[in-house]
């Protein structure tokens, strides 16, 4: 019987020529990734009282991305404990001020196919958008991690999701995870891994793939899957990673536990509602609906292609009065593309706010926090009651081109209305 | 950990997410304070109302979303005997076992009402309602994780197979 991607990597990573779905099986981690607020700060007490010795520091990354900038001093505190801590463990992988982990770590090149890669944040899954098995562990768990280099996983039955066909214009990445989320229900993958294929898969770039990934924890899965392809190689290449890179794929005859199919050609823009991941409808549902801030941004969607995306929407235009539109590039690295690129300037003029790439308000930790009573409209991953804020905000979730209409109406907007079809892509 | 546990419930409905257990904005508080805070977006009144020994009771996908172990932490704090819920997102249920906080899924939790005396046994997975006087069967804890519930959760566990005392 054939296997899957998960039970190939999870196979490897436990010495065995072969695992299944639902065998209990101990694996050596390749990377162990933290991030400011759930890492060295709650992990050193355990750690230090069971040897405080890492198990290979070449293996460790921390990432501090959660308290930058820092907006109180109990913020400051964790950061430089974080600090601290990386400089004391001499660690040669430690990151601030960058950007969000998930998408540092992708960049540094430290997310490979094949690898398994456990981090201290849920969206850690992002990584399975270049064929690395990653999930999301806590604290104590990364202890053991940490001490060990290994720890114990169930192998993860999977659902293959089929995208196929060529997506509309004015339709996205995003609108494909949410249109998979609504169907599969918040937490009907869960213990599973979501494998996107298809066409319409293929035909994504890097950056889009990533929100697929990224997205997959939304639908309760241990991790998101794309089997990685020469796109990857060849992104892989470009951030400087020379090594020889395995590919991997799921066999033919490997076990399912459910099959997906959709037309990308018959999907339109989606928004995620309040106040949870999977509700989900058409942007036509939702149009005209008021909000009071509008946010472009995340590990999930501030890539440069989303940037590049807003931009055309917004160039030459002024968005609404009523609202205020902070746009969050998802690293360094994309900030400063963007600005040569004279989008920061086309964002900037159109009466945008550019952030520094971190979390920011999309855990509701700083920068753009929203009070009780407002609306945002954000191409983040989650829209739970608090997750920006108030728990009296309210928070919808759509692409960035569907965000950057709603910049320019103040209120929820179809992104093709913008998107003249010389531009489309 | 003990395997057996006794106290009174508190009811809640499904999605029980960690953004509503341990809010984000709170996150890099102390852990005293961040408790103050849990739960309130549904439930204003929980931290002053919930007692030591107090068992959660809820529906579908309990703790959904972040990994922070932040959720457990405030919930440890308020020293909650147990949760029972129909079904828990994959990372909390993990968390919880891994610092000793007892999590137990049963079919169906509309069983059980607010103010209920529960008693649940962890290695039967036997839930006995002494207010309805009704029993119910609970998931048992998965076998290669007995031990490790046994000696107090992860970190006693890696303690003893790391040899330090």
């Amino acid at each position: 019987m054939g296997m899957t991607m998960s039970e190939k990597i999870l196979a490897k990573a436990s010495g065995q020529t072969s695992v299944k779905a639902g065998d209990i099986v101990w694996v050596k981690v390749d990377i162990a990734m933290m991030h400011d607020l759930l890492g060295p700060w709650l992990v050193d007490g355990g750690f230090r009282r069971l040897g405080g010795k890492l198990f290979d520091k070449e293996k460790v990354v921390v990432v501090s991305d959660h308290c930058t900038p820092p907006a109180t001093v109990q913020q400051a505190d964790i950061l430089k404990f974080t600090r601290d801590w990386a400089r004391a463990q001499e660690l040669p992988y430690y990151y601030e001020f960058e950007g969000p982990c998930h998408q540092v770590i992708v960049e540094h090149g430290h997310v490979r196919p094949g690898r398994l890669i456990l981090g201290t944040d849920s969206h850690t899954c992002m990584a399975g958008g270049l064929g690395a098995f990653a999930t999301g562990i806590g604290s104590t768990e990364m202890i053991g991690v940490l001490l060990t280099g290994e720890t114990w996983l169930k192998v993860p039955e999977t659902i293959k999701v089929v995208w196929d066909g060529k997506l509309p214009h004015g339709v996205y990445a995003k609108d494909i995870v949410l249109k998979t989320i609504k169907d599969i229900g918040h937490a009907g993958a869960t213990y599973q891994t979501i494998e996107f294929s298809g066409t319409a898969i293929e035909d994504l770039s890097m950056d889009e793939r990533l929100v697929l990934s990224n997205m997959a924890v939304e639908a309760g899965a241990k991790t998101g899957l794309i089997e990685p392809d020469q796109k990857v190689v060849e992104f892989l290449r470009s951030k400087g990673v020379m090594e020889e890179i395995e590919m991997i794929s799921s066999d033919q005859d490997a076990v399912y536990t459910r099959v997906l199919h959709y037309d990308a050609s018959e999907l339109e823009p989606q928004v995620a509602c309040p106040h949870e991941v999977d509700n989900v409808h058409p942007v036509s549902a939702v149009e005209g609906k008021a909000v009071d801030q509008v946010y472009l941004g995340s590990c999930t969607n501030g890539r440069i292609s989303d940037l590049r995306i807003a931009a055309q929407i917004l160039k030459g235009k002024k968005i609404s009065k009523n609202i205020r539109c902070l746009v969050v590039p998802a690293s360094q690295h994309i900030w400063m593309q963007a600005n040569k690129e004279g989008i920061l300037d086309i964002l900037t003029e159109a009466g945008c706010i550019v952030n520094m790439p971190s979390c920011g308000a999309c855990g509701g930790f700083t920068s753009g926090v929203i009070g009780a009573g407002e609306v945002v409209m954000s191409s983040s991953n989650r829209n739970f009651r608090g997750r920006m804020g108030s728990p009296k905000g309210e928070v919808y979730l759509g692409s960035p081109a569907a965000v950057a209409a709603t910049a320019i109406e103040g209120k929820i907007t179809d992104p093709r209305k913008y998107l003249p079809k010389e531009v489309m892509v | 950990m003990s395997f057996i546990i006794r106290g009174r419930v508190w009811k809640y409905g499904d999605n029980i997410n960690t953004d509503i257990i341990s809010p984000g904005q709170y996150m890099s508080l102390p852990v005293e304070k961040q408790a103050v805070h849990a739960m309130e977006a549904i439930d204003p009144t929980f931290a002053e109302k919930v007692q030591p020994g107090d068992i959660l009771v809820a529906g579908n996908n309990f703790g959904s979303g972040s990994s922070r172990e932040t959720a457990q932490m405030v919930l440890k704090h308020h020293q909650i005997g147990a949760i029972v819920a129909n079904s828990f997102a994959r990372i909390f249920y993990r968390n919880s076992i891994n610092v000793g906080l007892p999590v137990v899924e049963m079919l169906d939790t509309t069983l059980i009402e607010e103010g209920d005396d529960l008693e649940i046994n962890l290695l039967e997975g036997k839930i006995i309602n002494h207010t309805k006087g009704a029993e119910y069967k609970g998931t048992k804890l998965p076998e290669h994780l007995i031990e490790m519930v046994k000696l107090g959760g992860l970190e006693p566990y890696l303690a003893k197979k790391l040899g330090i005392s």
